[in-house]
């Protein structure tokens, strides 16, 4: 094994695993304002298939990532208010939003289906993509990459710098205090879940369009489950979420290119490796009582009536 | 204020169960039987799309709608998964008046089995299984004659001498098809290697994508798949590396990659089958047809990128197989451990094909168990 082949596993990891970073990130927002929405599967479903239509039709990635944002919010619209005006059980209706998406996007889809788009080549930064082994691990990926790296860094700086991202995690922890200091708990929520539909859209985009590229019937093919388990497993802590989806995106690549050294472990094993590593490492990293107390949002999957309180 | 709540959690409930319910209407719907038309079903496992294993199966229906005209209705039902669901479908299709049908993929073989005896009237054609009944025959390719010939492509264009393989299960099936293009391969070029990977699925554009990069970046410069999608051929074309694809020609995926494409032709078969019952001549077989049969192609050679003395070492190889002079897993074969297994002037039976569970010699790695 040379040094090529890790820097290619390195690359190939990083694409693997951005799909789970929208995804989990989005979620992660959600979870914090006290929802639980368990409809993120379906929701990136939809917007995979309403980007990839706009892709094949207009062939910009701009107006693709656009509708699939569009139908990602759409998507959690129903939910939110499901869940926070008519306040239904959120287990329940996020499970429906599931069973939902993946319906309406199959139905949707049904003329795409195995319809190749041309792949969109990665970013070629003049000078910069050039230098040697540097060049191919910064600068040699799809512009969202970069976006979910930026997305990161404002979510970071969102939750625990920003008043607003204060006023969230107040809200997460104990909506009547919050309500009790004059915010609109619902009204925040809207549009936590609204924020988390719209990433579960782009990962949905950028699996689509950007990393098959290609439209299958329930493509997410568990991506979305995955990421509503980072999000707890890691403690609600943004990089924590991102090391796990690296992590999850690291092990796919890696059980790949184990087989092709022909190196002897069962390849049924090595499909399910994924998914066991990314949950073992991330339960042994945040295994202490106290994060989980400090980090978790109190009221999460609660419902809140500001009338009856 | 109570009844405000009932209400609204009642409006909530209606409008989960509608939108569980909303979408899952019945595949096929029920028709009347017109007595003067044979009707014949076809059972996809896939989505029809514009190439693969189901879309080369209904060009067969297309040339059998075409071929009889008012004499025959066909009808599809795609993108039917293997198991209990197929077993519906496929009683629907006996009860709705189709006489004959074909199910198109191996994981059918029981559901079809099972229709079969509650419809003894009917006929079915079972595709890939190895089970027959009184009304059920049974109907493949010999696809690794295909295998054979691409192989010998792959291993005149290699310079690195390493070849990939992105396969799916493994199941006779695909093993055959692996050794066959090892085969092909090395009666070229004794030094190549072929690196496989099994990716446990028939049509994951995602994984097969994540499969075929990992082998490019292995130093594998032509590619090949016992896959669905076009996700190989595209990945090749992106990387630089050459394609060989399977099931249909591929090569407005990847115009510089694509090499050719074993492709399998069903429209001569499905209109014998249909014509035999038609004429009441219909019997139940287990029919294995080749390069002979019109059952297995190449897709058009790429002549910008295969030398032509390479393409007439094919044509006459191909020549040969289809007059019997050659069988692709003929001797002498050596197994992974350089033990011979075929010894030259004899082959393999079609038994001992079937039955295929090992490597032979070329090929890294074991089949996982």
């Amino acid at each position: 094994m040379n040094i090529d082949i890790l820097l290619n596993i390195f690359v190939a990891t990083i694409a693997a695993g951005t799909p789970l970073v929208y995804a989990a990130l989005g979620e992660l927002i959600t979870e914090k304002s006290g929802v639980l929405n368990l409809g993120v599967e379906g929701m990136m479903l939809v917007g995979a298939i309403s980007g990839f239509i706009a892709m094949a039709k207009t062939g910009s990635l701009v107006f693709a990532v656009l509708c699939g944002m569009a139908a990602g919010i759409l998507m959690s619209l129903i939910f939110a208010f499901l869940v926070l005006t008519l306040m239904a059980n959120q287990v329940a209706s996020g499970l429906a939003l599931t069973i939902f998406g993946i319906g309406i996007s199959a139905f949707i889809g049904i003329d795409y289906t195995s319809v190749a788009l041309k792949g969109i080549p990665p970013l070629n930064i003049p000078f910069l993509s050039d230098i040697p082994f540097i060049g191919r691990i910064f600068f040699s990926y799809d512009i969202l990459i970069y976006l979910s790296l930026v997305l990161l860094t404002g979510i970071i700086f969102f939750l625990y710098k920003s008043r607003a991202g204060l006023i969230l995690r107040a809200i997460g922890e104990n909506p009547k205090s919050g309500h009790a200091l004059g915010f609109s708990v619902i009204g925040i929520r809207y549009l936590a879940v609204i924020f988390g539909g719209a990433m579960a859209g782009i990962g949905g985009v950028y699996l689509a369009v950007l990393y098959t590229p290609m439209w299958v019937e329930g493509m997410v093919a568990g991506r979305g489950w995955i990421s509503i388990a980072l999000v707890v497993f890691a403690t609600w802590r943004p990089l924590r979420v991102i090391a796990g989806a690296y992590l999850f995106g690291g092990v796919t690549i890696i059980q790949f290119h184990i087989q092709g050294f022909g190196i002897e472990i069962s390849s049924q094993f090595l499909c399910m490796l994924p998914y066991l590593a990314t949950i073992i490492v991330l339960v042994i990293i945040s295994r202490n009582k106290n994060t989980i107390r400090l980090n978790s949002p109190a009221s999460l999957g609660t419902t809140y009536h500001p009338a009856t309180n | 204020m109570e009844q405000n709540k009932f209400f609204k959690f009642g409006l909530c409930i209606l409008a989960c169960v509608f939108i569980v319910t909303g979408f899952a209407f019945p595949v096929s719907s029920k028709e009347k039987a017109s007595k003067e038309k044979l009707k014949v079903g076809f059972v996809y496992v896939s989505p029809i799309g514009d190439a693969g294993w189901t879309f080369q199966h209904d060009l067969g229906r297309i040339a059998v709608d075409k071929t009889f005209g008012d004499k025959v209705e066909t009808k599809f039902v795609e993108n039917v998964p293997e198991g209990a669901e197929a077993e519906r479908v496929i009683r629907d299709l006996a009860k709705s008046g189709h006489d004959l049908i074909f199910t198109t993929s191996f994981g059918y073989m029981n559901p079809t089995l099972k229709v079969a005896k509650l419809f003894p009237d009917k006929k079915f054609e079972h595709s890939t299984g190895y089970k027959v009944a009184k009304n059920v025959g049974t109907y493949l390719c010999r696809f690794y004659e295909g295998r054979y010939l691409t192989g010998i492509i792959a291993g005149k264009m290699t310079k690195s001498n390493s070849l990939g393989y992105v396969a799916a299960f493994p199941i006779p099936e695909v093993i055959r098809g692996i050794n066959a293009f090892t085969l092909g391969a090395k009666s070229v070029n004794p030094k190549i290697k072929v690196k496989v990977i099994w990716i446990n699925s028939w049509f994951d554009p995602g994984k097969e994508r994540e499969a075929s990069e990992a082998l490019i970046d292995q130093g594998v410069d032509v590619l090949t798949h016992h896959t669905d999608s076009t996700a190989p051929t595209i990945t090749a074309e992106e990387k630089g590396v050459y394609a060989i694809a399977y099931h249909s020609d591929m090569s407005k995926y990847g115009p510089k990659a694509h090499l050719t494409a074993t492709t399998h032709v069903w429209d001569k078969f499905y209109t014998q089958i249909t014509d035999d019952v038609l004429n009441n001549k219909w019997k139940s077989k287990e029919i294995w047809g080749g390069i002979k049969d019109g059952m297995i192609e190449l897709a058009p050679i790429n002549t910008k990128a295969v030398p032509s003395d390479v393409v007439k070492m094919v044509q006459k190889t191909e020549k040969m197989i289809v007059d019997g002079s050659f069988h692709p897993f003929q001797g002498p074969i050596k197994n992974q451990k350089g033990k011979i297994i075929v010894k030259s002037g004899s082959h393999l039976t079609d038994k001992d094909l079937l039955g295929m569970n090992y490597y032979v010699e070329g090929i890294l790695g074991n089949i996982p168990k």
